[in-house]
């Protein structure tokens, strides 16, 4: 094949402009220099190519070649992606360290994604034999990836016809034909290995309503803001709100089958974190250590820019994936906020149009189509599978003011507000998620799933908890005029209540061993205990009991409910039971 | 050196700001080291922002005053910024550019590098979890501070920022290792009396020895400062890299490294983000801040104590804003405290060390550690809350718990946060000072404290108790 070579006529930091490539096509991955740096052509103007380098462009110098690769930039799709870990345009960072045996990233380093070295054992599907038809999605076997992962092989899309020869069970490479299939007197070979452009979503046969709660044992999640499968959700926050302590929660606990997570523009020593972590650490769900179901995606803030541009269509594409197969994927992205500015910086560059502080114009719809790649749907391909991509991205306002652009856009394309406060986090009110200001469109999608799993009373009981909590919101508001001594006895019990409810219930350190993840099951325990405290002690104040009698007979009791969240482990549950008993008899005992 | 192979030019189109835009030029490469010699003889160097065809944008370190576009030589140098690193640094004195201060002889290189160094691999560092004992409470008891990590200080101007990083630099010690910090310190438009300030202070600690000093001063040119910092970490890469030395390597003032940033980015017409700072200053400062931390295999660390001023105090400033999302935490001055005569006037709340929780607890620091923290910052958010509710309201308007804690938080700040400049405090009478002042408090309010420890530390407990 003929190679298509240009030529670089200028250089301005990660952009190269070249000159005199052959047919250029927008988003093409282009070699640039001798040293054939990777880079994406993002605009063509005449001869002139536009390119976008992914590494560092010191010491380039015009005149030099660049070549183009003729594929857009693309994934890399087969067993051997989970428990990795992955720069901005999926190079295998692991691998990168042992060959090149420095700490650094050093530049022009090219590895896949997808070890060739590696064997799997493919076990092929019982339903098929060769006449067959096949097409796109139809899953002809399986590798077990992890014990976590069955790693279903599809058909990839573009191949279809009938199924000629397929291997039998036996250990392979991603890159050895496992099948062929016959279309028009042509032969395919189909391998474990498939590519998909990054930039483009993958198929699906329909997309289905979010139904089922993901679950993430963050108590103020779960019973006041759920997330669904399927759904979308941002979690914007001033610097050291907790942002990245929640995603890390959402990573660990949740119950996704895959998780894949995506540090884009932020803290190295963060991505280090969940490397030590996550192979020691269990899912709570199937008891396996959670790198069996984990990919991470590392372009941290010192990493190239316009890698990090494009991380986040590498992870969603992988997520499509495993989504396909069949699974329940999580994705998370810390920070949206750094992509969005990968944005506006390479705009800068190529001198577009600035809008809004400085961001280029279509932020809103790359925002718009980066969210659509979220949902719950039936896949392509036979037998029928259903699978959700859950999209949670972290947004880092300047100042943490909300109405800057990226908060604003991302607004308009998600269904689950998680606002960070930093008056919270100041007061070490963790995780700092402001119950007024946060919202999710999904507690009734999910009331089904509790009512039916859980508690039959749970959405009464979350309903009656958060009712408390509004209504001191609106009674702290009186105490900053009044004080507190001189509200009447009936919002004196509200705003008691509500403490034990912010002590309680809210907070929830995400560091202790017992606290970070609360069962469905102990969620509402210590739900009911507070709305029974509060049901119970308001007939008493009803019947003319002060607040102040009723906080000195139940001291010690309450204090035991505070700590409970940290002292009672999800398997004695009893223990909240018996202590909600306990305040109850306390509280008849002042009536009688 | 063969010099002679460089071509020169006298080719200059355009002055702007700090820019020099030369025409008519040969192969020059994005990112090469460039000379200037002005008609007078003087020398000055730059680097090249940007070229095209025949043409190169270069940018002037020592600034471009007196820079004519006629009889100006210009030389491409065929190399980027490299600087001669070795632990003969050590006990030296440097200008910004890193060219002897001292009157010492040229630095005798074991290696040169590249003053923008590499991204550390995410997959080939080490979490940082080595507790450092700075010997002030504030940090110790509540922003922890451990090897390898970034915890910046806020500041304002006029505060005394630089006193307490002298104390920490001075303090610092892992516990139960002999090794002192070698320390990198790097002065970007700073005033003379404070570049004064550190230089006596190291002088007559002894520690002058292990610490290499970059000065750039507020009178010498602006550009110098966006070196500065980066020939400083350079040396700090190697000296903790290649030497396996723990490194502290102090940065002041990043305000002025900011402005210069600005600077350039206003030349260079570019599209200007919040408050005129350019729209990729994040990644910028992150270029910095993320030259820190551990690496597997390696014995050395880099931990970063970056000093910042916050123009007007505003800590959403951009200066601020963008620091504390890259840094692992921040330690925040607050005028009010100063004002109110509490040295280190440590604003705890605002305050945090995001590394902390690796640092601490039983066989780092204490058991109690956690648990004592979260407790003191419950109950100084509560006091501090109170007090404001005090003056609307009245004390007498408040419940009696409500008063104790007003009282705990008197004490908390003359008690706990106040200490003298050569105070220095072990963990344990830090977390007992801890102790003490929580004692002001009816034990039901300590919801954060596991019971166990209630019973073995609280000072009631500990005198009246058998054990
Ligand atoms: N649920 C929690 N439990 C305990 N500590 C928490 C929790 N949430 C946040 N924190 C504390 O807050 C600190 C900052 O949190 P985090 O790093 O997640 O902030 P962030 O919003 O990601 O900030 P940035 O935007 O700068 O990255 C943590 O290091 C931790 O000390
Ligand atoms: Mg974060």
């Amino acid at each position: 094949m003929q190679e298509r070579k240009g030529r670089i006529i200028r250089i301005s930091g990660s952009l190269v402009v070249a000159e005199g490539l052959p047919m250029p096509q927008m988003y093409e991955v282009a070699e640039v220099g001798e040293q054939r740096l990777v880079g994406e052509i993002v605009r063509i103007d005449g001869d002139r190519s536009y390119i976008q380098v992914y590494e560092s462009t010191s010491g380039l110098r015009p005149g030099e070649p660049v070549y183009g690769t003729g594929s857009p930039l693309s994934v890399e799709l087969g067993p051997g992606l989970i428990g990795q870990i992955f720069d901005g345009i999926q190079r295998p960072l692991k691998r990168i360290a042992e060959t090149s045996k420095s700490i650094f990233v050093l530049r022009g380093i090219k590895l896949e994604a997808v070890p060739r070295d590696r064997k799997y054992v493919f076990t092929p599907s019982k339903e098929l034999k060769p006449g067959d038809k096949v097409g796109p999605g139809d899953i002809i076997g399986y590798v077990d990836e992890t014990p976590l992962i069955r790693h279903w092989i599809m058909v990839p899309h573009g191949v279809s016809g009938r199924l000629i020869e397929i291997s039998p069970e036996g250990e392979y490479s991603v890159e050895d034909p496992i099948a062929y299939v016959e279309a028009n007197g042509e032969k395919t070979a189909v391998r474990m290995l498939q590519k998909w452009p990054a930039r483009r979503p993958r198929p699906f046969k329909e997309k289905l309503e979010p139904e089922l709660p993901m679950l993430t044992g963050m108590r103020i999640l779960d019973t006041l803001f759920p997330m669904a499968k399927g759904g979308t959700g941002a979690i914007p926050g001033g610097f050291g709100t907790g942002k990245t302590v929640t995603l890390h929660s959402l990573a660990m606990w949740s119950d996704a089958r895959v998780v894949i997570y995506i540090g884009c523009g932020e803290r190295g020593n963060e991505m280090t974190e969940v490397l030590e972590k996550f192979p020691t650490y269990k899912d709570p769900w199937s008891g396996r250590p959670l790198m069996e179901r984990t990919i991470l995606i590392a372009n941290t803030s010192n990493m190239p820019v316009s890698a990090r541009e494009a991380s986040i269509y590498v992870g969603v594409t992988m997520a499509e994936y495993y989504r396909d197969m069949g699974y329940d994927v999580l994705l998370v992205a810390d920070s949206t906020s750094r992509w969005a500015e990968a944005l506006r910086e390479i705009a800068g560059r190529l001198e577009e149009m600035p809008a809004e502080e400085g961001y280029p114009s279509y932020l809103q719809s790359r925002l718009a189509e980066f969210y659509e790649r979220a949902g719950r749907v039936i896949a392509v391909g036979e037998p029928k599978r259903i699978g959700s991509v859950t999209l949670v991205g972290a947004v880092s306002p300047p100042g943490a003011d909300f109405t800057e652009p990226v908060t604003t856009h991302t607004r308009r394309f998600i269904r689950v507000f998680w606002a960070l406060d930093t008056a919270l986090a100041y007061s070490r009110h963790y995780p700092a998620i402001n119950w007024i200001t946060s919202y999710s469109a999904y507690v009734d999608t999910v009331t089904g799933w509790w009512a039916k799993n859980v508690d039959k009373d749970w959405r009464d009981l979350r309903d009656s908890l958060y009712s408390i909590l509004l209504r001191e919101n609106e009674l702290r508001e009186i105490v900053r005029l009044i004080g507190p001594e001189n509200l009447s006895e009936p919002d004196k019990l509200i705003m008691e209540t509500a403490r034990i409810i912010r002590e309680g219930f809210l907070k929830q350190n995400a560091y202790d061993k017992i606290d970070a993840f609360a069962s469905p099951q102990k969620q509402v325990k210590l739900m009911r205990a507070m709305v029974n405290f509060y049901r119970n002690a308001k007939k008493l104040v009803d019947s003319g009991v002060p607040v102040k009698v009723i906080r000195e007979k139940t001291q010690d009791l309450i204090t035991e409910l505070i700590k409970a969240r940290f002292t009672i482990p999800n398997e004695e549950l009893d223990k909240i039971d018996e202590l909600d008993r306990r305040i109850t008899e306390r509280l008849s005992q002042i009536g009688g | 050196m063969q010099t002679s192979q460089y071509v020169e030019y006298e080719t200059i189109k355009e002055i702007r700001g700090p820019l020099v835009i030369v025409e008519k030029v040969g192969s020059v490469a994005f990112d090469e080291m460039v000379e200037l010699e002005l008609s007078n003889g003087e020398k000055r160097s730059g680097r090249v922002l940007e070229v095209g065809l025949g043409y190169a944008v270069v940018q002037i370190f020592e600034g471009t005053s007196g820079v004519s576009t006629k009889g100006t030589k210009v030389k491409f140098l065929g190399k980027t910024l490299e600087v001669p690193v070795s632990e003969a640094m050590l006990g030296r004195i440097f200008d910004g550019l890193g060219r002897p201060l001292d009157g010492g002889p040229p630095v005798i290189a074991e290696e040169k590098r590249d003053i923008n160094g590499f991204p550390i691999n995410p997959a080939s560092r080490a979490y940082p979890e080595d507790f450092i004992q700075t010997g002030v409470s504030a940090i110790d008891g509540m922003n922890t501070l451990v090897r390898g990590q970034k915890l910046p200080l806020f500041s304002g101007s006029g505060l005394p920022h630089n006193m307490l990083a002298a104390q920490i630099a001075r303090q610092a010690t892992v516990r139960g290792e002999k090794e002192e910090f070698a320390v990198v310190f790097a002065a970007m438009g700073i005033k003379y009396d404070e570049a004064l300030f550190f230089r006596k202070f190291f002088e007559e600690t002894g520690a002058i020895k292990r610490v290499a000093m970059f000065i750039n001063l507020a009178d010498e040119p602006a550009m110098v400062r966006l070196i500065t910092p980066r020939m400083a970490l350079t040396l700090a890469e190697y000296l903790a890299f290649e030497r396996d030395m723990h490194v502290l390597v102090i940065l002041t003032d990043m305000t002025s490294y900011a402005e210069a940033l600005r600077e350039i980015s206003s030349a260079r017409e570019e599209v200007p983000g919040r408050q005129g700072y350019p729209g990729y200053m994040y990644s910028d400062l992150a270029s910095i801040y993320e030259r820190a931390g551990r690496a597997i295999g390696k014995k050395g660390s880099i931990t970063q104590m970056p000093i910042l001023t916050m123009p007007a105090d505003d800590i959403t400033h951009p200066i601020p804003d963008l620091t504390g999302y890259i840094t692992e935490g921040q330690v925040v001055l607050d005028r009010g405290l100063y004002n109110r005569g509490i040295y280190p006037p440590i604003n705890v709340l605002m305050s945090l060390s995001r590394l902390m929780k690796e640092g601490i607890g039983p066989g780092k620091t204490r058991e109690d550690h956690g648990d004592v923290s979260n407790q003191l910052y419950a109950a100084y958010s509560r006091a501090q809350e109170l007090r404001g509710l005090a003056v609307i309201v009245g004390e007498e308007s408040l419940t009696d718990t409500d008063r104790r804690y007003l009282r705990f938080g008197e004490a908390f700040e003359r008690r706990f946060l106040s200490q003298g400049f050569y105070e220095n405090r072990s963990i344990e009478e830090t977390l007992d000072i801890g102790w003490e002042v929580l004692s002001i408090l009816p034990e039901s309010e300590l919801t954060n404290i596991k019971d166990v420890f209630i019973q073995k530390y609280h000072p009631r407990r500990r005198s009246s108790g058998g054990s």
